[in-house]
């Protein structure tokens, strides 16, 4: 039966326990302040109902009531606010390490591309216990990833990355809804999150036809736009080396420092003019539109795999094999 | 006191002049506020067909009553219609218009003209979202997000968006004539300290009016320029930012939340001491939270965008204040229970609503927590748990205290007395109807059914079920007055000037009162409430 | 009429019938009037909002833009605004001590720098016209960043600058046509002798609203002609 008429969304994620208990935690409180309330109204119109010869009596008001009234609820809502930013914090923060899936949302279907070079139209497959990250970016309107099982939501934007991250802890086939209204068929943008036991998302991600990981197609890319002659590992380069430079903080010609961040790096590929490196010469042609989202995102996943990685897990070394194994995923 | 018999006879406002220009050219606030009640009517019905056709798609899974892009204009549109021409205006320009100069003793508004701008601007509205409607609807969702409403849909935006922008100018009229009006019309000895918090709630609504309504106006412009002529200014491939478009939308929309709760919350606390026949608990307190909602409401906007990709510590901020607005609230709800004890209570129709509202009110506000609650609501938010709880805030909320308001004051209005009996049975089933249709949707939002969804998985069927089964028996409870209400103008019992025995000046003239309110300049002397030295009305009429 | 019309003492024939006396009345008026320019102000506000995220964005792009805006004549325009603002004052101070050829004479002088603005407002956006920075498909912006002149301007950046600016100035003109009608009205009744020391709120509030649109103008100048001139 329950089947057909589940009362309880599944629990497949760590995200899912910690919103589950603050869930429980404010049906609990909200059912006790309800209780309450209704039954003082219920109890004063039964016992103060109009009689004949009993008159109401006048009362103005309790100062020291209205401060407890409003004290207590105060302290209350402290606490669930902490709860819940504490929560969010941890949604919002993808841990180091995390494989990376780029996702591509359009009306009305989601293109998903793991690190390791394979490609999925609405539907991604993720191992059991591996904690995923996803940086998200839309070609047209608004979007929104949504796996209730994961209790996990992005908005999807245009022009820019989102990310979110989720570690599964139940194998299983789940919901991926479109959560945010983007026009005709928003109902029809929906898709299924598979998690495999780590065997056979081996099996699985053997079976794909990848051609290459993402960041190696991102280095052909990087060779047929030109963009290795300015932007090379020696000091000679008329561009920034790129060598080691994801997560780092950049000094910019105008003074002002920003980390080198995923979206640092699209910009900076896009509409290179609007964030100059210190020292550098504005002269980098602009690549909006002469690249599509999936050859920005190969670009940006090569990037990143230019960094030493320290845990190994994030992308290979500075010289990318080709056709690189799968990395073994981590204990659970 | 005049007698019934005499009341009758003598001449008021309904019955000085006829014909139909007496009507559109009136600048008489209480017979402007009887065409807002018959235009907003109007829109309700709109807005209640599309609802259902809504809820009757959602009965099945598949999509097979209508077509999606038909879906997507039938909650569109139901949710413009609703909020921009129904809740907006329905207690404010009804009750408000009818009401505000009466409670403090004035003769009329402070500008009777620009009141009847204000509807005149309202029609004007109406028929270009009407017009909007017959000729291809819009399918933006009432949020209007862009970049999907500039650039992408091929429905008709521009004229939905100024219909909007024009509606929003008759909104701030009377937000501006209502702060006037309470400011220097007040009649000699009504002081701050003695109105009645129906009227302190219009001051909070009609600043949030004045203040909010022309931000959204102003980005509505910007939306419609954008689409009309290309601009970028919320278009990502331009150079925008769409996030921009969602922050200025929200300023006002959020506060326009309250802009709908805050006028039920005011009538509720004039129904609740007076079939208490107690002064209300805590006056100062009462009038001081709708204040601070009108302050805080404004401070709250960007939690409606917790996962649209805004900043780590900004939606710290957002969450923290949010929780702020929470507080008053809890005040009042506190304060409106405090006034039932040792009263002398009795269970009219205004006071089953004032029930129902207080329990809904409370259910919505308490579901409010979970969603500011940050880490809860990235599950929830975009979900039918949104649509739950804003639909026991807005339709549980403000819409119990409008109808518990329309009863309350119906023989003031209209002269004439509604059938109790009737009255307490609609009440009965709306709050039924109301429960069935809404408390399953919180169900399937945690369980992740998404918003704004044609068709849907099937293991969500049954509790859809149950919610369209709620929503025809709740589109009965909100036929039954309408027919009664019109029934009683001609067949009701005669009014008498003050049938409920409240206090409030209003109830000191006759029902329906004369043209220029009072017979003779009121002069206020006593406390707001003084319901220990007015006399009950008399026992015979409890039995309807 | 329900008032007894025996007890009306001095009843002014400007006074309203709701209101107890010509006191009330203008205040009535007064409050309404600035609670009104509180209203404009929240309605410029959001776009004022939306320059200010964009010009802290793409300040390089928006000071290049900025830079092709006429100087000579946005200023000449804030003088002259600045001026209207004290012929309508005087014009008011005329109706206060009941000098109606003043009053006339004021308030005409108020209507020509009006229309002096608004003229020049124009020839300014013809030249924008002619030089396509007007935003839309025709839209091109020649020219580098100031303080890098081997760096191009972003198209893009430019046409948010110009978007902004004709959202901005255009509403600032249509509340300059809105504020040239109300003048005339004035005007007009002026010179019929309406106005008088007992009764000139009309003049009164119009002129807080002459002052408003003029006072936005002050903020539009250096936010819109004023950015990244260092010459």
């Amino acid at each position: 039966m329950f089947d057909t008429f589940p009362l309880w969304p599944t629990r497949a994620s760590t995200t899912a326990g910690s919103v589950d208990a603050l869930f429980i935690f404010l049906v609990t409180l909200s059912a006790l302040m309800s209780l309450v309330i209704f039954t003082m109204i219920m109890v004063f119109a039964v016992r103060y109902r109009r009689r004949k010869g009993v008159a109401a009596e006048q009362i103005e008001g309790s100062t020291a009531l209205e401060v407890t009234w409003s004290v207590i609820p105060l302290f209350i809502f402290v606490v669930i606010f902490v709860w819940g930013a504490v929560i969010y914090f941890k949604e919002r923060t993808p841990p180091r390490g995390a494989t990376e899936v780029y996702v591509v949302a359009k009306q009305w279907m989601w293109k998903l591309q793991h690190e390791e070079g394979q490609r999925e139209i609405n539907e991604l497959h993720v191992p059991l216990g591996r904690d995923v990250k996803m940086i998200l970016t839309s070609q047209d309107v608004i979007h929104s990833f949504y796996v209730p099982a994961f209790r996990i939501k992005q908005d999807v934007l245009p022009g820019r990355y989102t990310t979110a991250w989720f570690r599964p802890t139940k194998a299983g086939t789940y919901h991926l809804f479109c959560a945010e209204y983007c026009g005709s068929q928003h109902s029809g943008m929906i898709g299924q999150v598979v998690v495999l036991e780590p065997a056979q998302y081996e099996v699985w991600l053997s079976g794909g036809g990848a051609s290459g990981t993402m960041a190696s197609n991102g280095q052909n890319i990087f060779q047929q736009l030109g963009c290795s002659t300015c932007h090379r590992s020696d000091t000679q380069g008329r561009g920034p080396d790129l060598v080691g430079l994801f997560g780092k903080p950049v000094q910019l010609e105008d003074g002002r420092v920003v980390t080198a961040d995923e979206n640092y790096i699209r910009e900076s590929i896009l509409t290179p003019g609007a964030k100059v490196v210190s020292g550098f010469k504005p002269i980098m042609p602009v690549f909006q539109g002469l690249v599509s989202e999936e050859q920005l995102n190969a670009l940006v996943a090569y990037v990143k795999s230019l960094n030493p990685s320290p845990s190994g897990a994030a992308g290979g070394p500075t010289v990318v094999p080709s056709g690189a194994k799968p990395q073994e995923p981590k204990v659970q | 006191m005049a007698t019934a018999a005499i009341t009758a006879e003598r001449e008021n406002y309904l019955n000085q002049e006829y014909g139909i220009k007496s009507w559109l050219l009136t600048v008489d606030h209480k017979r402007i506020a009887l065409l807002y009640l018959l235009s907003i009517t109007f829109f309700f019905f709109i807005g209640g067909f599309f609802a259902l056709l809504i809820r009757l798609e959602l009965l099945t899974p598949a999509g097979d009553l209508v077509q999606a892009d038909t879906y997507n204009k039938l909650f569109s549109m139901h949710g413009q219609v609703m909020i921009f021409f129904f809740l907006i205006p329905s207690i404010p320009a009804v009750l408000g218009n009818f009401l505000v100069p009466l409670m403090i003793g004035a003769k009329d508004l402070a500008f009777p003209r620009i009141n009847l701008l204000s509807w005149y601007l309202y029609i004007i509205a109406g028929v270009l979202m009407v017009h909007c409607m017959l000729t291809g609807g819009v399918d933006t969702g009432w949020t209007f997000y862009t970049p999907f409403s500039t650039a992408f849909s091929n429905t008709k935006v521009i004229e939905a968006g100024l219909a909007i922008f024009i509606s929003g100018f008759s909104s701030i009229l009377t937000g501006l004539n209502f702060v006037v009006t309470i400011h220097r019309m007040r009649a000699p000895g009504m002081t701050w300290d003695r109105l009645p918090l129906f009227i302190w709630a219009h001051y909070a609504t009609s600043i949030i009016q004045l203040l909010g309504t022309p931000v959204v106006a102003v980005t509505l412009v910007l939306v419609v320029l954008e689409r009309a002529l290309h601009l970028g200014i919320f278009d990502p491939t331009r150079g925008g930012d769409p996030l921009l478009f969602q922050h200025l939308f929200w300023f006002y929309s959020h506060p326009a939340v309250y802009i709908m709760i805050l006028p039920s919350m005011g009538v509720v606390t004039e129904i609740i001491p007076c079939f208490c026949r107690k002064r209300i608990f805590g006056y100062k307190f009462v009038a001081l939270s709708s204040i601070s909602i009108a302050v805080f409401g404004f401070l709250v906007w960007a939690h409606h965008m917790f996962v649209a990709g805004i900043s780590l510590y900004a939606a710290l901020i957002f969450s923290a204040l949010s929780y702020l607005v929470a507080v008053p609230s809890a005040i009042k709800v506190f304060n409106w229970t405090a006034t039932m004890y040792k009263g002398s209570i009795t269970f009219s129709t205004p006071m089953l609503y004032a029930f129902g509202f207080v329990g809904l009110f409370t259910m919505g506000g308490l579901t409010g927590l979970f969603l500011a609650a940050l880490g809860l609501d990235v599950h929830v938010t975009d979900t039918y748990f949104v649509v739950a709880h804003f639909h026991y805030i807005m339709v549980g909320g403000a819409l119990m205290g409008y109808l518990g308001g329309m009863h309350f004051w119906w023989p003031k209005i209209s002269g004439r007395m509604y059938p109790e009996s009737l009255g307490r049975l609609a009440a009965l089933i709306v709050f039924l109807g109301f429960n069935l249709t809404f408390f399953p949707q919180f169900i399937l939002g945690y369980l992740g059914m998404p918003r704004r969804y044609w068709q849907y998985p099937p293991e969500f069927q049954v509790l859809n079920v149950l919610s369209t089964a709620g929503a025809t028996v709740l589109a009965v409870g909100y036929l039954l007055p309408m027919v009664y209400f019109l029934w009683s103008m001609r067949y009701g019992k005669v009014a008498p000037d003050n049938p409920w025995g409240a206090s409030g000046l209003e109830w000191m003239t006759t029902s329906p009162p004369p043209t220029f309110n009072f017979d003779q300049p009121p002069v206020v002397n006593w406390e707001a409430y003084d319901y220990e030295h007015i006399p009950a009305p008399q026992e015979a009429r409890s039995g309807g | 009429m329900a008032d007894s019309p025996i007890a009306v003492e001095h009843h002014n024939p400007a006074l309203k019938h709701h209101f107890a006396d010509m006191e009330q009345q203008r205040e009535a008026s007064s409050l309404g009037m600035w609670l009104f320019l509180a209203t404009e102000i929240m309605f410029f506000g959001g776009m004022f909002c939306a320059y200010l995220i964009y010009r802290l964005w793409y300040f390089p792009d928006f000071g290049a833009a900025s830079n092709s805006l006429d100087i000579t004549l946005g200023a000449v325009n804030t003088a002259v605004l600045i001026c209207s603002s004290l012929t309508v004052v005087m014009a008011v101070r005329a109706a206060q001590l009941g000098k109606r050829q003043q009053q006339v004479i004021y308030l005409a002088l108020t209507l020509v720098l009006g229309l002096a603005f608004l003229g020049v407002k124009a020839v300014e956006w013809t030249s924008k016209f002619k030089e396509h920075h007007i935003p839309g498909p025709t839209f091109n912006f020649e020219g580098s960043i100031p303080s890098h002149p081997d760096q191009p301007v972003d198209q893009h950046h430019a046409q948010i600058f110009f978007s902004l600016y004709f959202a901005m100035t255009g509403m600032h003109a249509l509340h300059m046509v809105i504020g040239v009608g109300i003048f005339s009205y004035l005007l007009y009744h002026a010179w019929k002798g309406t106005y008088t020391p007992e009764y000139y709120t009309p003049l009164e509030n119009s002129g807080l609203y002459w002052h408003f649109v003029d006072i936005v103008w002050i903020y539009l100048f250096p936010l819109l002609y004023l950015i990244d001139r260092k010459k």
